[in-house]
């Protein structure tokens, strides 16, 4: 049965969380230190930006970046899946690296990501990336998924807007104290849009400073939830300067 | 004849030796401090040995002049086929003693008939760190061509050539090519090479002493290398100030085989008038810390009045900012001072460059952008504020202020505080005594040999045998292993992982002729972009724009330079800071650009950016600590420095020379410990990271470190004065050499500096690409990350060859490991601890540093449970 263990609100041995519950345009969703998140309504988990076969896209234009990238990647999607055990896993675009990443997958990563892929629905959405659907793995392939109150896509549609799961712009905060900053992947909402961090072993970030960001959310109820080495942070956006 | 005579009959001497045509001419003259007698009668030929031969002996005659006797030495051996260092101080006539050989050889030549090869072939190649200098020198050569009418044609090629004319150079070069080392490399990765460079006959290498020691350095030697081979009976000349191991340098000049030690010869120009150096006499109070000399601005301005032109030079970009604009408050008379440093926009800095040569300028603020050989004009006084961190470093400055060699040079320097007084006091006898200390050039870099394989991969097939035995004639290679040079040929080819999926994509592939060539003309499209040693932080554009009822008004306004993009990464956009001679305030990035506006407060908010600290060099460290130890020396010291030294003999005691002094005391809640090893901030940092894991494990529950150049303070939970007391905390233990070896290891890998070292060394070995102005994509998700690589990488291949060469450079430069193996060794049993009530006189300057200094350490996640922990406080209120 899927999404049995759902209702767990993870926490480590010294009681600092795994999760954090939000509401996003209505629909509860728990977001994940692993860079996952859980619609425990539907049974849906969603990662986004997997990059995978980065290092071999760069490796094809002469830089011969490490050639470990997605087996990293695909280690985490899968302990990610036997923890939630989902209904529907949706890759919320930007797939792969490149249009060749899925074609010329070695055989070892595709039989890893058929066995995920193995008794539940699977929906890639289409990335700037990886504008065309995978070769040679299962899966729907779509620009759109509307999954109970929230549109699932690849970009956020600029302005606001109605209730929105996105990725591509690889959200990340930067929080200061005492002159001292850290940096950390996050996941960011206002309550309306929930902007999913990148998933992939090897993707940067960008600071919800960027202009790229602007007019995303709202900003007086913004929300970062940082990814910690051992927990996820929750930090206001009006908070990140002490 | 006495010096004087001979300058007031002489108007060449008026002129600055080799600013000018006129003035290279007078370089031609007779030399004062020589120790071979010359008179304006007698002819060159009397000069026991060798004589010029026409037409330039002729040349010197009809002017009444004579060659220098190192000139003419440096000739003579080159005719035997020798390769040579000249070994001189600023004014020598060095620069035309490198290239006599080449212009006699010409000269003898004739012109070679077109389209034979003669007419297609280099003969010389003069290269220089800076583009300028090579731009200076072919007009300084013109006019004695010109005159002698000598069948050479001279040219430069430099970053500025237009793409016409260096693709035209390449088929029909001139006989004499001035050019930098980066062009060097990029000659001899074409596949014109051979061809180009099969008549050359020699190579000047001009300031070469500033060359080696870095990895530009090592480029350049492996470029030789392959010069070398394409023209084997290649001469090369070596130009270099006073060094203290000249040896290094000879070596470098010629090849190197495992059998015999070779080296080039050597001439050594002793050393012109002694400089004339003074501390500036202040009547104010010396500051016990800070950097910013601010007390003596008053007395630096009326300095400024006293003489024609001054040159104050300073060790950071932020000195050199807070000290142009301190001077401007002041400056009644509206002196003209301006300002140079290497993040202004390159047409400011020109325009700065050309009043100068003009002199229109009384004074320049500047760093060490200013560093070597250029002539500014007529200055007449160098300043120097701050420390002077090393010895040669301050010989070469003060050189600037006087290219006459029989003159003395004048210079002031101005501590900023009271060590820095120590550390000038130091300086000063050391320039006295000639003690020069330039780091030495290490192993050459694993990184930038990978750079160099792919470039001559790029120029035609190569044999890693034959390659191998090229690249380990060049010194800095010379101990280079076959192991680990065909670990960077995989390297180069697939990124030599363990996991071999790129072998489809290799760059570089083995024939079956066994010789290694290109996969496609992309590979050296893209080695072409990515040439160079030369890594500059991130850096953004800063453009001024204006504000208008608190919105910017359009984006155009001017760039002002480039700052790096951490520092701008740790302003909020409202905050005000000082660039440019100018307050501005942080309005915020835009793509890549950092957008500022005037701002009106009096002084900035953010104090500074640091850009560049030199750290105490290891002769002039020992000089402090001689001096310390030795009240006979205090003589020489403002009262106030050696009053506060005698308190500190009564209240403690004195740090000797050869031991270690360790204070504690209790401050506020806390207990310090305060350390006076003299070794440079860097190594003190390091010995900071891990004296405070080790104090953790001890349980002393360590807070913090502070590291200046001078001392490094560690405060604690724990009394570690009684710790020590009662046995507790053993020194011995506490410093044992073995924290060099796991703490060190642990340490390093979790290091951002590790981080930082290995981004250079990825770009430089062609991992990842540079980031071309202009180029970058916005968005920059889709950039690589380096730290991002380091972690698979370091997760995956903690032996891979990238990170051995990252541990390697950390080790020499970061963290100067060796600097602080030195030390531990030099300490061993001799560490006095002195537990003390209050705080020390000598602790002062680095309690003071506290505030002010960011508390030395990793930013660790505990910031992010803080911020979490204050949503949550705020939720509960």
């Amino acid at each position: 049965m899927h999404g049995t263990n759902a209702a767990l609100t993870l926490e480590t041995q010294a009681g600092a969380p795994l999760t954090v519950d939000v509401t996003v345009n209505g629909t509860a969703v728990i977001c994940d230190r692993a860079g996952v998140a859980w619609l425990p309504g539907s049974g849906v988990l969603v990662v986004s930006d997997l990059h995978l076969e980065k290092g071999a896209a760069y490796a094809r234009r002469g830089m011969m970046l490490p050639p470990y990238d997605t087996a990293m990647t695909l280690a985490r999607l899968a302990a990610a899946i036997a923890r939630y055990n989902p209904r529907l896993v949706v890759s919320l675009g930007d797939s792969f690296h490149d249009r060749k990443g899925s074609a010329h997958l070695p055989e070892c990563y595709r039989e890893q990501l058929q066995a995920l892929q193995h008794g539940r629905a699977w929906t890639w959405i289409e990335g700037n990336h990886d504008p065309d659907r995978p070769v040679g793995l299962e899966g729907d392939f779509c620009s759109e998924l509307k999954v109970e109150t929230l549109n699932f896509r690849h970009e956020p549609k600029p302005g606001m807007t109605d209730g929105e799961i996105a990725g591509h712009l690889h959200p990340a905060a930067r929080v200061v104290r005492r002159g001292k900053g850290v940096r950390r992947p996050c996941f960011a909402s206002d309550g309306k849009r929930l902007l999913m961090p990148a998933f992939g072993a090897t993707t940067g970030g960008l600071e919800l400073r960027h202009p790229a960001m602007r007019g995303l959310f709202d900003r007086s109820r913004l929300m970062a939830h940082l990814i910690g080495k051992e927990r996820i942070y929750s930090v206001a956006f009006s908070r990140m300067n002490g | 004849m006495s010096n004087g005579a001979h300058r007031n009959t002489n108007p060449v001497f008026a002129a600055i030796a080799f600013g000018s045509a006129s003035a290279f001419l007078e370089s031609l003259h007779g030399c004062t401090t020589l120790s071979v007698v010359k008179t304006e009668s007698a002819p060159a030929t009397d000069n026991p040995g060798f004589s010029l031969p026409e037409p330039f002996l002729g040349w010197f005659a009809s002017r009444g002049w004579q060659p220098r006797a190192h000139q003419l030495e440096l000739l003579a051996e080159t005719i035997t086929g020798r390769s040579m260092l000249l070994i001189a101080p600023t004014g020598a006539g060095k620069t035309l003693a490198g290239f006599l050989p080449s212009l006699t050889d010409l000269a003898a030549r004739g012109k070679p008939k077109s389209g034979t090869a003669g007419a297609r072939t280099l003969h010389t190649l003069y290269i220089s760190p800076l583009k300028a200098l090579a731009v200076d020198i072919e007009r300084n050569l013109a006019r004695p061509v010109e005159e002698m009418a000598l069948p050479v044609r001279i040219e430069t090629r430099t970053g500025d050539t237009p793409q016409s004319k260096r693709a035209r150079q390449r088929t029909d070069p001139p006989d004499i090519l001035l050019t930098t080392p980066e062009q060097v490399s990029l000659l001899i990765a074409n596949q014109h090479a051979e061809r180009l460079f099969s008549g050359l006959r020699y190579v000047i290498f001009d300031e070469l002493h500033s060359l080696i020691a870095s990895k530009r350095g090592h480029l350049l030697a492996l470029a030789l290398a392959r010069l070398r081979k394409l023209a084997p009976g290649l001469q090369t000349i070596g130009l270099s100030a006073t060094v203290a191991d000249p040896e290094e340098l000879q070596r470098w000049l010629v090849p190197q085989s495992p059998a015999t030690d070779a080296l080039a010869g050597r001439i050594t120009v002793a050393g012109g008038a002694s400089p004339h150096i003074t501390i500036l006499e202040s009547e104010e109070r010396i500051p016990w810390s800070g950097h910013s000399a601010r007390y003596a601005i008053p007395e630096v301005y009326q300095t400024i009045k006293d003489h024609r032109t001054t040159l104050i030079f300073v060790n950071t970009r932020s000195q050199a900012e807070l000290l142009f604009q301190e001077l401007w408050r002041i400056n009644d008379d509206s002196l003209p001072i301006a300002l140079h440093h290497g993040s202004l926009d390159a047409a400011q800095r020109r325009r700065v460059e050309a009043a100068m040569g003009r002199n229109e300028l009384r004074a320049v603020v500047a760093t060490s952008t200013l560093d070597l050989g250029i002539d500014w004009g007529d200055v007449d006084l160098v300043v120097h504020v701050g420390a002077p961190k090393g010895a040669s470093r301050l010989a070469q400055r003060i050189g600037r202020s006087n290219h006459r060699m029989d003159e003395p040079s004048r210079a002031i320097l101005t501590p900023a505080n009271r060590f820095e007084v120590l550390e000038c006091q130091a300086a000063i006898d050391a320039n006295y005594v000639g003690a020069q200390d330039t780091p030495p050039g290490g192993d050459g870099g694993l990184d930038v040999l990978a750079q160099h394989v792919l470039g001559m991969a790029a120029a035609s097939p190569f044999d890693a045998d034959d390659l191998y035995s090229e690249v380990s004639s060049a010194s800095p290679y010379a101990q280079l292993d076959r192991e680990t040079f065909d670990k960077i040929i995989e390297f180069v080819a697939t990124g030599g992982y363990a996991l071999k999926s790129y072998e489809r994509y290799a760059r570089i592939r083995k024939q079956p002729d066994g010789r290694w060539r290109i996969s496609n003309p992309q590979v050296a499209q893209q080695y072409r972009l990515n040439i160079g040693t030369i890594i500059e932080a991130p850096m953004l554009n800063v453009r001024l724009t204006s504000r208008k009822n608190g919105t910017l008004t359009g984006r155009g306004g001017p760039p002002l330079g480039k700052v790096e993009e951490y520092f701008l990464e740790t302003l909020a956009p409202g905050d005000t800071f000082l660039f440019s001679g100018k307050i501005l305030r942080f309005e915020g990035i835009r793509e890549n650009e950092c957008m500022v506006s005037k701002a009106w407060d009096q002084d900035p908010k953010v104090p500074a950016y640091a850009g560049g600290k030199f750290p105490l060099s290891t002769y002039l460290a020992d000089s402090v600590r001689a001096m310390i130890a030795d009240p006979e020396k205090w003589s020489a010291l403002p009262d106030q420095v050696s009053d506060w030294l005698r308190m500190q003999q009564q209240v403690s005691q004195l740090p000797a020379r050869d031991s270690l002094l360790i204070e504690t005391f209790p401050r506020a809640e806390r207990f310090f410990m305060v350390l006076y090893p003299f070794e440079g901030r860097v190594a003190h940092q390091t010995l900071g990271m891990l004296l405070t894991r080790r104090l953790e494990r001890l349980g002393a529950q360590p807070l913090g470190f502070v590291a200046t150049d001078y001392s490094l303070a560690v405060w604690a939970l724990e009394d570690m004065g009684s710790m020590i007391a009662s046995g507790r905390l053993d020194l011995g233990e506490l410093f044992d050499e073995d924290m060099l070896g796991d703490d060190l290891d642990a340490w390093l890998n979790e290091s951002w500096m590790l981080k930082r070292t290995f981004r250079a060394c990825a770009v430089i070995s062609g991992l990842i690409e540079r980031r071309h102005p202009g180029k970058e994509k916005s968005g920059r998700q889709v950039t690589v990350s380096a730290d991002l690589i380091y972690d698979v990488l370091r997760s995956h291949e903690p032996d891979h060859i990238l990170l051995r060469a990252t541990r390697a450079d950390a080790a020499q430069g970061l963290l100067d490991i060796h600097r602080l193996g030195a030390m531990l060794k030099r300490i061993k049993g001799h560490i006095r601890h002195r537990a003390l009530e209050h705080i020390s006189p000598l602790a002062v300057p680095i309690m003071l540093e506290m505030g002010r200094e960011p508390v030395t350490g990793e930013a660790h996640e505990s910031i992010l449970a803080e911020a979490a922990e204050d949503l949550l406080a705020e939720a509960q209120s």
